[in-house]
């Protein structure tokens, strides 16, 4: 199991997988918190483009990844190890995981009440028609294509950006909203 | 693959619709956008009852909360307990900036919160903010 956690804003990894936390809806000093993002990719090279990306476009985040589904679920559910885990914003999660793969973390996911809300935004190479078909119907907020080339991860990460973090209200923002 | 998406849009509002139109209108991917008004309107669409027999199955759907008849949650939910239905993308786009309203949308599977902008050229944005994401970034169902 490999997992790591960055904070944008200082560049520093923190120890034990996003021990730092703060309560949804706080702002510091510096305004609203930094968006944490969860991503669950078993391909490190992958977390590595997206994690190069995200400092690219300029987005205020905490990025933390795990590379298998087991985990994700625990970190989700704040079991373990992940006892102060912070709930993310956003979950970028990967199809075709070792063991417990993405359409089950998705499933299970889904159909937990304190968790069903998370918007889980799948990022795989798979443009099977099934698999974006089944995907929808397991409740995944979005599916997007992984890209291969880090122009095409700085242009995705720029559009989830947009989108999510500019004109979309998250369930976590719904306060600041008004 | 590169075919025009099918989109159905569900709002009472004919400025909403107007804007909609020519936002998509002008984009550089191709959509077809089906328009319906209200919410029992919007179910016998997807359910292709009555004059919606022959009616496309859409890609994505962006919908209104503040709907006469059926409201957008009402329509989300049966979208959403129907398996042939549940697999379809919905943008909730609406007036409302209420916590119970963005909250109730997520738990309801709507796929993301959209509030409406005041203002024409904030609308504008926003609505192309969609296209860009849902249209050029997202992979959707087919129809």
């Amino acid at each position: 199991m490999r997992r790591f956690s960055v904070d944008a804003r200082t560049g520093s990894p923190e120890s034990g997988g996003g021990t730092r936390c703060q309560p949804a809806g706080s702002a510091d000093m510096n305004g609203p918190r930094p968006i944490d993002i969860l991503m669950v990719d078993d391909n490190p090279g992958d977390a590595r483009l997206t994690q190069e990306a995200l400092k690219e476009i300029d987005l205020p985040h905490r990025f933390h990844w795990l590379s298998d589904g087991e985990q994700a679920i625990a970190y989700l559910k704040r079991e373990g190890a992940f006892g102060h885990a912070p709930r993310p914003d956003l979950v970028l999660l990967d199809l075709n995981l070792p063991c417990t793969d993405g359409r089950e973390v998705l499933a299970r996911v889904k159909s937990q009440p304190d968790l069903q809300d998370i918007p889980i935004i799948i990022l795989t190479t798979s443009q099977a028609e099934d698999d974006i078909q089944r995907a929808y119907q397991l409740y995944a907020n979005s599916y997007v294509k992984k890209p291969v080339s880090m122009d095409q991860f700085i242009a995705v990460m720029w559009s989830i950006k947009r989108f999510w973090c500019g004109i979309v209200t998250l369930p976590s923002r719904r306060e600041a909203a008004g | 693959m590169n075919t025009a998406t099918d989109i159905l849009l569900v709002e009472d509002n004919p400025a909403d619709v107007r804007m909609v139109l020519e936002v998509l209108r002008s984009a550089p991917r191709v959509c077809r956008v089906q328009v319906v008004v209200d919410g029992s309107q919007a179910l016998a669409f997807l359910r292709r009852q009555g004059a919606y027999e022959h009616a496309t199955r859409p890609q994505l759907v962006l919908l209104d909360l503040n709907l006469p008849g059926l409201n957008g949650h009402e329509v989300l939910a049966e979208m959403k307990a129907e398996p042939h239905l549940a697999g379809i993308p919905v943008v909730i786009f609406s007036g409302s900036r209420d916590g119970q309203d963005i909250m109730k949308a997520y738990q309801l599977r709507a796929s993301c919160y959209v509030s409406k902008p005041d203002g024409v050229e904030a609308l504008r944005e926003t609505l192309q903010g969609i296209e860009g994401f849902w249209i050029g970034t997202a992979s959707l169902p087919l129809s």
